[in-house]
């Protein structure tokens, strides 16, 4: 809501400057956005007296002019313009000056000639032929009407001796979106006399209202109330200078004097007013109700609507003519012989209003008005205002009587003012008195000990203000198990180089296409956004592998060389018979440009460790259609499946623009939380030394070290403490298709040092385990 | 005798102190104190010695003896500290080459600003929750006081998973007052719920269709407004310092009554205005209130017995603010030469 500060002072005396004035209104809880002066573009134009007029020597349509700007001597102009004559008031842009779309005027020569300025058209200073009616299109503009004196600035000629205040007003206050709603705030906030105005309408026009016009409501769920009145004998022009400044200050565009009242009323009372031509509302009747079976209306700006049958509007006894609310229509538009008008004030649903703006995508001033769901008391004292301004203009002759179709009144609302809960509540103490004094100058009243609520307050209406007693105790503070684990898991990534990255929970269907999962896989069932806001971010992920690949390959993009992200990201899936999702978190892993599938894996299991995960185990996968099938592994902890980590496929970098090796791991961390080692707790430290085996061992190419390790750990019995792979051997000395592993064994025991002859029954069992289960013998 | 003992010791002690070398020394030790060594064999004649030269003369041998032991450790020690500078010096390296370190990763700098926040509020008590980003539409508008119709249930400005309005993804942290509510059921409740929201946005430098919120929640018996100031001026002061000035300004939102914005006075400018500010001398920083009446009745809280209040801190903005990074686009675009700079 932009409020012109000179208008303001029509109904409250403030002296505070726009800084001051910005403050005291956002505290009081009408935030000020931003507050601009009218007159910061034009700098130094005055109005200046032609005192002479010759031709350019050099020149067959210049003129040279002696100005009279109020100083000791003329200013000497030249101007091209033809509509200059000698004694004539003219906009002078003097040396130094500014116009109003920035461009600086400097003296200077034209043809050989000294001009110190430049005469003015109303488009140099800002305005429009809608703005200045009188004024010449494609010359200077002649200030003689005007009522300007020689030397007098520009701005205050044209009325940018104002301040524009820009309010953010929140929704809970419609009243608000009116100047005599922010004087009223105004005047409560700096306590000074609100000066509100009673429309007085004199009528007497010719004719009898009733028989004139009919109004009827079908639908008065949607229509609250309709008033209307009429204006014969209307003479269409444009109004007066001081409504078209105000106007243009209030961001108006004025038309003609009976659509500029309109507008000024709806600025003025916050009440949206339309104005129909007579002659084209057919059989004397306007009828508010549904579309139903109408499928266009051809609207005031020249567009043709496609109405739905819930769309309300304004029709005669034939046809639509506006769309309530919104638009009027182009059928019923005040025109320049317009003779008979009615003046249309009435109060709509502001849902179903908001609805019609946003299905037509015509968002107007009137309809945002509406669906703030106004005052509707403010239609008869609006529909007066607006009769009472023709009366002032002399634009017509105002009927007697007023049609007032009321569908709805709203109950009168008391609260109960209880000092003590509304101090509890606020922890404060003021007095009683204090607080109807403040209510008082928000002119709301109290009788009784109780809030007589105004009809412009639906906020108030619907407050209730609770008690309080007594202090309590307080909670425990701090994170959950799980949060620490995920802050832990990011701690141990990002020691590892990985770095953090966050992306969007919804996805492109797409993306499960990219990373070749195939047409059954449960991933494919995924929660859709009804209304997305493209197809990119339609679908609620299943994976986060397309996301972690997504921003590998925007990094690839960029040219980063190499990329190590982690991301704790929720995934969604759908549950039979649930209305909600399952929203695990999976802990990703990613990276391109360095490491192979051993840093992934070893990263894995240092994050496994950090969050004291069970011992892991890897199995080869060579299944997922993701994963390169020689690279990849399962992820398996305490008996439970939580993932896979390995080389990306090279079929899905390439669908990625990638031309690299890519390593990503997917886990599910909502699951490794149910897999957990026991709490570490302190282990004595070894009193008798420790003694070492190294193994190398000949075995079939297909024999996994991770077999090997489980048969060594398996025989080994008690005495073996760790079992830890240093080599392995292809080549001279062992046949194709084998290879050689080396492990370097520990034992230990806890009440002696070891002797060969503890070691050697365990490496015995060893070698025969090794050579019965996995066909490895000793090298 | 006495002679030979003394030019013994003249030797010695020079030729100890022109040795260069431990194995000199060595040499020098066997030559004299050896089994056959100088002094060793003038020791060995002083049985010819009358019964009154011996004493005096074995004094002055075991003299001349310590004093060639002494000098000869001494010497020992010199030339063991010599060696072991020269040594040093042999391995000293330029310290100005740069170091090896590991590459460690960064945390997202919006997460550095959820972990800052968070630990303010653990430090006031505060429990951390998670909840549901898929959500109903019960929680997320209907229980928060904000009734069909409202313009925020629109479908252009929220992601609906329901032809029916009845699932969405969740506009606003908010609904974990509800869920809150309803999993405490009995008062005190102090929580803290930051997560990710939606709303219907184009992105842009200032817009993202997803987006992250810190939600509080505190109820109790004789909670006032009071206690919501003295909170969020705590979370104001340990974010941007004692000094900082800060101005709670009424404002409206469908789940608290009254409402208010926080802003903190612009720590450039200091009000004056400056372009950090838009010229308004203050920044919004998040928005509360003391919890509606009809929020806390609707989730089986009896308003005549306990009261709160509630706040939401819009993280992207604060992060931004932290980090002084200009375009909202590079929080989500996750370039590693944006990462790495935090």
């Amino acid at each position: 809501m932009n409020l012109s500060r000179k208008w303001l002072s029509e109904f409250v005396d403030i002296q505070a400057s726009d800084r001051e004035y910005d403050e005291i209104m956002t505290i009081a809880g009408q935030k000020v956005e931003t507050t601009t002066r009218l007159d910061e573009a034009l700098k130094n134009v005055k109005v200046g007296k032609v005192l002479s007029i010759v031709r350019h020597e050099n020149s067959d349509h210049m003129w040279v002019c002696q100005i009279d700007v109020g100083e000791e001597a003329p200013v000497q102009i030249v101007t091209g313009a033809q509509n200059v004559h000698e004694g004539d008031l003219v906009p002078a842009a003097l040396h130094n000056s500014w116009l109003a779309d920035g461009t600086h005027i400097t003296k200077g020569k034209l043809r050989g000639v000294a001009s110190n300025g430049m005469l003015c058209s109303i488009q140099e200073l800002g305005l429009t032929k809608n703005d200045c009616p009188d004024a010449c299109e494609d010359g200077i503009w002649i200030l003689n009407d005007e009522g300007c004196t020689v030397g007098q600035d520009i701005n205050e000629v044209i009325g940018n001796d104002d301040s524009i205040v820009e309010f953010e007003i929140t929704n809970n206050r419609p009243d608000c979106y009116s100047l005599i709603g922010l004087a009223r705030e105004t005047a409560a906030a700096f306590n000074v006399p609100l000066k509100l105005h009673e429309p007085v309408v004199k009528g007497g026009g010719p004719g009898v209202l009733p028989e004139l016009l009919d109004v009827e409501t079908p639908d008065p769920d949607l229509c609250l109330r309709y008033t209307a009145r009429m204006v014969r004998n209307v003479k269409i022009g444009p109004s007066p200078k001081w409504m078209r400044q105000r106007l243009r200050a209030a961001g108006i565009r004025p038309i003609n004097n009976i659509v500029d009242i309109t507008n000024y009323v709806m600025v003025e009372y916050g009440q949206p007013m339309h104005a129909f031509d007579y002659r084209y509302v057919k059989g004397g009747k306007i009828i508010v109700r549904r579309a139903g079976q109408d499928k266009t209306l051809t609207t005031l700006d020249g567009s043709v609507r496609n109405l739905t049958p819930d769309m309300l509007v304004i029709a005669d006894e034939t046809r639509p003519v506006g769309l309530a609310g919104v638009m009027g229509g182009e059928n019923s538009e005040i025109v320049a012989d317009t003779a008979d008008v009615v003046f249309e004030s009435a109060n709509f649903d502001g849902t179903s209003i908001r609805k019609t703006a946003l299905a037509l995508g015509m968002r107007t001033e009137a309809s945002a008005k509406f669906e703030k769901n106004i005052d509707p008391m403010l239609t008869l004292p609006a529909v007066n205002r607006a009769c009472e301004l023709v009366e002032l203009l002399g634009a017509g002759q105002v009927l007697d009587g007023v049609i007032d179709v009321i569908n709805y009144v709203p109950e009168p609302v008391e609260l109960p003012l209880e000092p003590e809960k509304i101090n509890a509540l606020l922890g404060t103490e003021i007095p009683e008195a204090d607080m109807i004094e403040y209510l008082r100058r928000e002119q709301i009243e109290v009788k009784d000990g109780r809030i007589q609520v105004p009809s412009w307050r639906p906020d108030l209406r619907r407050m209730e203000i609770p008690t309080t007693l007594m202090r309590g105790a307080t909670t425990r503070g701090g994170y959950s198990e799980s949060q620490k684990l995920e802050n832990k898991a990011g701690a141990a990534a990002r020691a590892l180089g990985y770095n953090e990255i966050i992306t969007y929970s919804f996805v492109s269907p797409t993306g499960l296409d990219l990373i070749r999962v195939p047409a059954e896989d449960p991933r494919r069932n995924q929660v859709k956004i009804l209304n997305p806001l493209g197809e990119d971010t339609s679908v609620m992920r299943t994976t986060a592998l397309p996301s972690m690949l997504d921003i590998l390959a925007r990094n690839y993009a960029h040219h980063n060389k190499s990329a190590k992200l982690y991301e704790l990201a929720k995934i969604y899936l759908p549950v039979e018979g649930e209305v909600l999702p399952y929203e695990p978190k999976r802990l990703m892993l990613g990276s391109y440009g360095g490491g192979d599938f051993f840093t992934l894996k070893g990263a894995v299991e240092a994050i496994l460790a950090a969050v004291n995960a069970q011992k892991p185990v890897f199995t080869p996968e060579k299944t997922d259609p993701s994963f390169h099938p020689g690279r990849c592994a399962a992820v398996t902890v305490g008996g439970k499946r939580i993932g896979l980590l390995g080389q990306i496929h090279p079929l899905v970098a390439k669908n990625y623009d990638m031309d690299c090796e890519i390593y990503a791991a997917e886990l599910d961390f909502t699951a490794l939380l149910t897999v957990l080692a026991p709490e570490k707790t302190f282990k004595a430290l070894p009193r008798f030394p420790a003694t070492t085996r190294d193994l190398a061992l000949v075995c079939d190419e297909a024999v996994t070290v991770g077999q090997l390790e489980d048969t060594i750990a398996r025989a080994g019995g008690k005495l073996l403490r760790s079992v830890k792979l240093f080599d392995i051997y292809r080549g001279v000395g062992i046949l194709p298709g084998k290879k050689s592993v080396a492990f370097s064994l520990v034992f230990r025991a806890e009440d002696r040092t070891l002797t060969d002859a503890d070691i050697e029954p365990a490496m015995d069992r060893i070698l025969k385990a090794l050579e019965t289960e996995q066909n490895a013998i000793r090298r | 005798m006495k002679e030979q003992l003394e030019q013994i010791k003249a030797r010695a002690l020079q030729a100890l102190k022109e040795a260069k070398e431990s194995s000199e020394l060595e040499a020098l030790r066997v030559s004299l104190l050896g089994k056959k060594g100088e002094l060793t064999a003038v020791l060995k004649s002083m049985g010819k010695l009358s019964a009154e030269e011996r004493p005096v003369m074995g004094q002055l041998a075991n003299s001349v003896r310590a004093s060639i032991e002494e000098r000869l450790e001494q010497r020992k020690k010199e030339l063991a500290a010599a060696a072991l500078e020269a040594k040093l010096e042999a391995e000293a390296v330029d310290v100005t080459i740069p170091g090896e370190a590991p590459v460690l990763g960064h945390k997202h700098p919006m997460n550095i600003a959820l972990d800052e926040a968070k630990e303010i509020f653990i430090g006031m008590g505060f429990q951390i929750l998670e909840g549901p980003e898929v959500e109903l539409a019960d929680y997320n508008f209907t229980k928060l006081n904000t009734e069909e119709g409202h313009p925020a249930r629109d479908w252009s400005d929220t992601f609906y998973l329901k032809e029916d309005s009845s699932v969405l993804l969740r506009t606003q942290t908010s609904p974990m007052q509800v869920r809150a509510m309803e999993a405490i059921k009995e008062p005190p409740i102090r929580i803290l719920a930051p997560g990710r929201v939606f709303r219907k946005d184009e992105v842009d430098a200032t817009h993202s269709p997803m987006f992250h919120q810190i939600e509080g929640l505190v109820i109790d018996k004789g909670i006032t407004m009071a206690d919501l100031k003295g909170t969020l001026e705590t979370l104001v002061k340990s974010l941007y310092g004692e000094d900082s000035v800060v101005r709670f300004r009424p404002h409206h939102f469908p789940f608290t009554e009254p409402s208010c914005e926080v802003d903190v006075q612009c720590f450039k400018c200091h009000g004056a205005g400056c372009p950090t500010c838009k010229g308004e001398g203050w920044i919004e920083l998040l928005g509360a209130g003391m919890v509606h009446p009809k929020v806390l009745e609707g989730c089986g809280i009896d308003p005549n017995v306990y009261s709160g209040f509630a706040f939401g801190i819009g993280l992207e903005r604060m992060a931004m603010r932290r980090f002084q990074i200009s375009d909202l686009r590079l929080i989500f675009e996750n370039d590693v030469r944006f990462l790495e700079q935090f």
